[in-house]
């Protein structure tokens, strides 16, 4: 019965669910549309019981990492108390003027740019190290890059590196891009036949 | 004191020229007339030619780690969809972006009271309907019925009763679907809106994203691409023109092109310790040649 429940039933829902799914899209019958629909509102039901089995999943970490006194103790006691706070606080309203919008704008924005802006500096100072012309290729991209960088810059843009930079990214990027979008299209395609067939049963964890 | 040697700066030095180059064109306001390019051109004429009372999506699919690149072009798509009498919906498919949104509404609003020239209303002019989680099914079931996808808006009023929604039942009645992302979620998009309902979509991008939607404007499944604070800043430019020219008066907040000049002597310092460190690279070859 374990076996049954955790193995055999979600592989035939995949299959079910994913044949029906394709078969749908082609069919545009009364009955293929009212599927369609019913199965998009149970997507959108399951996604939000997704977001509640990860806030689990996210308490449950914090406090065994707190119980069993291992490691971050203090890292993971304050992630536990802005959770609970700032769940206490959504429970008040989440309008202009309320605690919780307070918390989010004063704290979480700030520390959340505060966090990615630091990218600047070791960007200048990792692209100052390794960016280094030591063979054609690198010499290559390091050209590419600079005209890319400048070109989106007014002092680029009034030496006419902005239109050097749009065939950068409208023609060798372009048709590279290209080449990896086909490329991760049929990928998925393989991996999603794959996963319906339930030849690939890696996302059945265990 | 030690020997000063070019391909080896102290990291220091680098992160201190950084922040004070990034941090001047803030104190020591320069701005530049930026040239426009010609995929924010076109997001800008597509919504400068909707009729008055068409109404477009906005989804604030961004984070407060993007705020600077991604909030103005918010903010600039609302003020252009205002004064030419265009409905916005704003949507969110990312947790982090539905508080976010309703601060660059406010600010937009905050704007057009001291321009003193046109109101915005909530509920007719702009409705917020708040995040919904399940990216893929929300863009789908838009297509079919956004009652059922948001019954209600943010504040949990019934979207049967908001004026402005009274006639708008899903992608048929939307001229327009702006993603502004520090995500991948134009993709979704472009692959489940636009493939599957046909509704034109516009996206506006953080810089490093900006790349990988160039192939989606040749194939025409984007009208139009904003990237990074390059594309907010040169938006803004735009309507910031319209506003002049509609109401005669010089807008004073100008935080994309702000940010630009920031930008703009951080991004020149950047090649200029890229050229120091390649000059120190090949005098060392050099002399170890000799």
């Amino acid at each position: 019965m374990k076996r049954f429940l955790s193995r055999t039933l979600p592989l035939l829902m995949v299959l079910i669910f994913g044949v029906l799914g394709a078969i749908q899209y082609f069919v545009p019958h009364k009955v293929s549309q009212v599927y369609y629909r019913t199965i998009l509102t149970w997507s959108i039901g399951v996604s939000s019981m997704a977001v509640i089995m990860a806030a689990i999943s996210f308490l449950r970490y914090h406090y065994k990492k707190i119980m069993s006194s291992e490691g971050d103790t203090l890292y993971s006691s304050i992630a536990l108390v802005a959770f609970l706070a700032m769940l206490g606080f959504g429970a008040f309203g989440t309008d202009k003027g309320s605690l919780f919008y307070q918390f989010y704008q004063n704290i979480f924005v700030p520390i959340n740019s505060t966090m990615f802006s630091l990218l600047a500096f070791y960007m200048a100072s990792a692209s100052y190290r390794a960016f280094r012309a030591k063979t054609f290729e690198a010499a290559l991209l390091l050209t590419a890059a600079i005209i890319v960088i400048l070109g989106t810059t007014p002092v680029g843009s009034s030496i006419f590196l902005d239109k050097v930079t749009m065939w950068i990214m409208s023609i060798p990027n372009l048709a590279q891009k290209r080449g990896i979008l086909i490329g991760v299209g049929l990928g998925a395609t393989a991996t999603s036949l794959k996963i319906i067939l339930g030849i690939e049963k890696n996302w059945l964890g265990g | 004191m030690a020997k000063f040697d070019i391909s080896n700066i102290d990291r220091r030095w680098i992160y201190i020229t950084i922040l004070l180059g990034a941090l001047l064109p803030l104190f020591v306001p320069i701005t530049f007339a930026p040239k426009i390019s010609p995929e924010v051109k076109a997001v800008y004429d597509y919504i400068d030619k909707l009729p008055p009372g068409s109404v477009i999506l906005l989804s604030f699919d961004y984070g407060p780690s993007t705020l600077p690149e991604t909030e103005p072009m918010a903010e600039d798509i609302m003020k252009h969809a205002f004064i030419n009498g265009v409905r916005v919906i704003g949507i969110s498919l990312t947790e982090e972006g539905a508080l976010l949104a309703l601060k660059a509404y406010s600010n937009v609003v905050k704007e057009f009271e001291n321009y003193g020239t046109i109101r915005v209303n909530y509920g007719y002019d702009f409705v917020f309907l708040g995040y919904k989680s399940g990216r893929q099914a929300v863009i789908l079931s838009i297509g079919e019925d956004i009652r059922k996808t948001f019954p209600t808006d943010y504040q949990g009023t019934n979207i049967d009763d908001i004026p402005m929604m009274f006639n708008v039942k899903n992608y048929k009645d939307i001229s327009l679907v702006v993603d502004i992302s520090s995500t991948n979620t134009p993709n979704d998009w472009i692959t489940y809106a636009y493939s599957r309902y046909k509704v034109p979509v516009a996206v506006g991008v953080t810089a490093v994203l900006a790349a990988n939607y160039y192939p989606f404007i040749q194939t025409g499944q984007i009208i139009g691409l904003i990237g990074g604070v390059k594309g907010a800043s040169e938006y803004e430019y735009l309507v910031n023109q319209k506003i002049q020219s509609n109401w005669g008066m010089k807008p004073k907040r100008i935080p994309a092109m702000r940010n630009m000049s920031a930008l703009t002597v951080a991004e020149l310092l950047i090649v200029l310790f890229i050229i120091l460190g390649n000059i120190g690279y090949f005098s060392q070859k050099g002399n170890k040649r000799r």
